[in-house]
């Protein structure tokens, strides 16, 4: 296919977590056909925390996953549908699941340095004839060098791309591309690199044509910058951007325009915003989807969300542990207690 | 009173920290440490002190004039499928810390009174010897429909078994928690955290309970619980007082309560974050220390005693 750069879009993944993963079939649907019409080659379709995210701990699912998946698969007529999975959360059998209701692209997250854990779940996805994808999530936390030994490891294990993924959009210009550089240099021709934006610090789009020059060949996006933290580089931004640069990727600007203002906009509660806790997490190098259970457990707790934020960034948590959020709020409510007590 | 005698078989990192612990022990007495690797440093570091070390595998092990009352399995999933049938055959009851779950799943507070004759019981994972006395401990006094655990432990102390199949992990200890726990469905989550200094163990766990279930009841039944596992496993603590919140938007009616777990460790042989591995060893200590004590004051029925069949004892 002649294109310089993929786009793939994740509205109904990463943008899941700013819907509280009460995505609807109606909803995917009217999304997928959207992008659908407008050239999008692969829709990613997930709980926002990946296959198997239904929880406690990320937010129970208001439709079932694969229930979305099959909408998804049976509405695109060009698109493939991918799925996220992140090893310790989702299970090679969730992945045979969305398998089989016809998702054909697998992504396997890990954290950036822990790639080793997603070698199985690479060769179950090899095995059921999926394409592959490793995420390296939160990238900023790990050198350019030693993070391509990480994509190298997925490489081996059968990813036929390797994303920098910038969880946290703690990532500034330059320390994008480095990255996506090293990759290029450790993991090209062999298998792709990717890059996956955050706007916390407004950088998402920015970062992403930077990865494009430094050789990326996927890029992801969200409609509306719908995803967690302050959301997704948008997929119509980034349409139009490298349009602009005579970059090709196969997306009809027009088209997704369309789709981000006319399907997406309408039903999303609340636009992605680069409010203090956002930029608190780009800046502190915080997971972004931390950002609304930080908010719930700030009002359950009565401390501030960004100060919630900036101590789960010092503690060095990564991806998974919103647990931990509860655990510090109620720290920081301890602390308060006996500092207010103390003036008594 | 004698004591039992005991095999830890696999001298790695787990094994050595098992060893310390067991030496302690009053009821049980550690004979062999059996390996596969004459270059191990394990297998010195039993010598030091002062047990009977050997390379030669089971096959050694089964060859000694006295095989032991009870094996430890500190190997691999695929050595223990291999060994367990030989450890019965032996008369050898087998305390299994891999994950090959060929007996039953055990964890000491909960259940294991109930497998005090099983011949072969397993450790389950370190996420579930930390959670299930919890969920336990909530399920006795109300039911619980679903329950969830997080475990996250320090990068360093994931071990390449761990790495290589960490569904495994996942999804055994859903198993346990329904099994053991008592959950009607479990769910079990995994992170690795690279932060150094290394963190330590910590476990969350999440249990849907009824919007009118005792309150004051539940957190009694978890202080109790949480107080029983930390005499074998002293860094056991509630990070926080247990958490109740009201049935949520999603939670399809249920309320929830929330228990925030810190896992220290003894620091015997494995460093004090490590309290992943240094719980399955403490567990799988206790359950020994259970086991000798049951053989010792039972009256000798079905039981291994010396009365084992004579053919497997190849003569040295």
């Amino acid at each position: 296919m002649s294109r310089d750069v993929r786009i793939t879009d994740s509205t109904l993944r990463d943008g899941s977590h700013a819907m509280r993963h009460q995505f609807t079939e109606g909803q995917v649907r009217a999304v997928v056909s959207a992008l659908d019409g407008a050239g999008v080659e692969v829709i990613e379709v997930s709980h926002g925390d990946g296959l198997g995210g239904s929880s406690f701990n990320y937010g129970f699912s208001g439709t079932d996953e694969i229930a979305l998946i099959r909408a998804a698969v049976d509405e695109a007529a060009a698109a493939r549908i991918a799925v996220l999975l992140l090893p310790g959360v989702g299970t090679v059998e969730d992945l045979r699941k969305a398998h089989d209701a016809g998702a054909s692209v697998a992504r396997i997250a890990t954290h950036c340095t822990e790639a080793d854990v997603s070698i199985q779940h690479f060769a179950a996805a090899r095995d059921l004839g999926m394409e592959t994808v490793g995420f390296l999530m939160l990238a900023h936390r790990l050198e350019p060098d030693a993070l391509a030994k990480q994509a190298r490891i997925m490489v081996d294990a059968g990813a036929q791309c390797v994303y920098v993924v910038d969880s946290a959009g703690a990532l500034v210009l330059s320390g994008a591309q480095a990255r996506v550089q090293a990759l290029i240099d450790e993991i090209s021709p062999a298998a792709e690199v990717g890059f996956h934006g955050h706007q916390n610090l407004s950088l998402g789009v920015a970062n992403s044509v930077l990865a494009q020059a430094a050789g990326a060949r996927q890029i992801d996006g969200a409609l509306c910058a719908l995803g967690a933290g302050a959301g997704n580089a948008p997929t119509e931004v980034l349409a139009a951007t490298f349009d602009r640069l005579g970059i090709t990727t196969g997306v009809d600007v027009p088209g997704v325009l369309a789709a981000a203002e006319e399907v997406v906009a309408p039903f999303i509660p609340r636009l992605p915003w680069m409010d203090r806790s956002s930029i608190v997490q780009g800046y502190a190098g915080v997971y972004s989807s931390f950002l609304l259970h930080a908010q719930r457990a700030a009002e359950r707790y009565g401390v501030p969300a960004h100060a919630i934020l900036q101590r789960v960034g010092e503690a060095g948590y990564v991806g998974g542990q919103e647990d931990m959020i509860i655990d510090v709020a109620l720290s920081l409510q301890q602390e308060r207690e006996s500092t207010t007590g103390a003036h008594r | 009173m004698s004591k039992a005698t005991a095999a830890i078989v696999g001298p790695g990192n787990i094994g050595t920290d098992l060893l310390a612990k067991l030496q302690r022990s009053e009821h049980v007495e550690v004979r062999y440490m059996v390996g596969v690797d004459p270059a191990s440093d394990g297998l010195e570091r039993a010598r030091a002190r002062g047990i009977e070390a050997s390379a030669g595998g089971v096959d050694w092990l089964l060859s000694r004039d006295e095989v032991p009352d009870l094996v430890f399995e500190a190997t691999s999933a695929r050595a223990h499928l291999a060994n367990a049938p030989r450890y019965a055959e032996a008369g050898i009851r087998a305390i299994d810390l891999t994950p090959a779950a060929t007996g039953p799943l055990v964890c000491p507070p909960v259940n294991l009174r109930e497998h005090l004759a099983a011949p072969n019981l397993n450790m389950i994972t370190c996420g579930g010897q930390a959670t299930i006395p919890l969920v336990h401990a909530v399920s006795r006094v109300t039911p619980v429909p679903y329950a969830e655990i997080v475990a996250a432990i320090a990068s360093r102390s994931a071990g390449p078994g761990t790495r290589a199949n960490i569904d495994e992990f996942t999804t055994t200890t859903a198993r346990a928690i329904e099994r053991v726990g008592g959950a009607e469905r479990g769910k079990a989550i995994i992170i690795l955290n690279p932060v150094d200094p290394p963190m330590i163990m910590r476990d969350t766990v999440f249990c849907a309970i009824s919007a009118d279930a005792d309150t004051a009841a539940i957190t009694e039944s978890v202080l109790a619980m949480t107080e029983t596992v930390a005499r074998y496993v002293p860094g056991y603590t509630l990070r926080a007082e247990p958490q109740f919140d009201p049935p949520g938007g999603s939670w399809s009616g249920w309320a929830r309560v929330a228990l925030f777990l810190e896992v220290r460790g003894n620091g015997d042989y494995l460093p004090p974050w490590a309290g992943n591995l240094d719980i399955m060893t403490a567990a799988a200590a206790q359950v020994g220390e259970l086991l000798a004590v049951a053989a010792a004051s039972g009256p000798a029925t079905s039981g291994p005693g010396p009365s084992v069949p004579a053919g497997t004892k190849v003569t040295a």
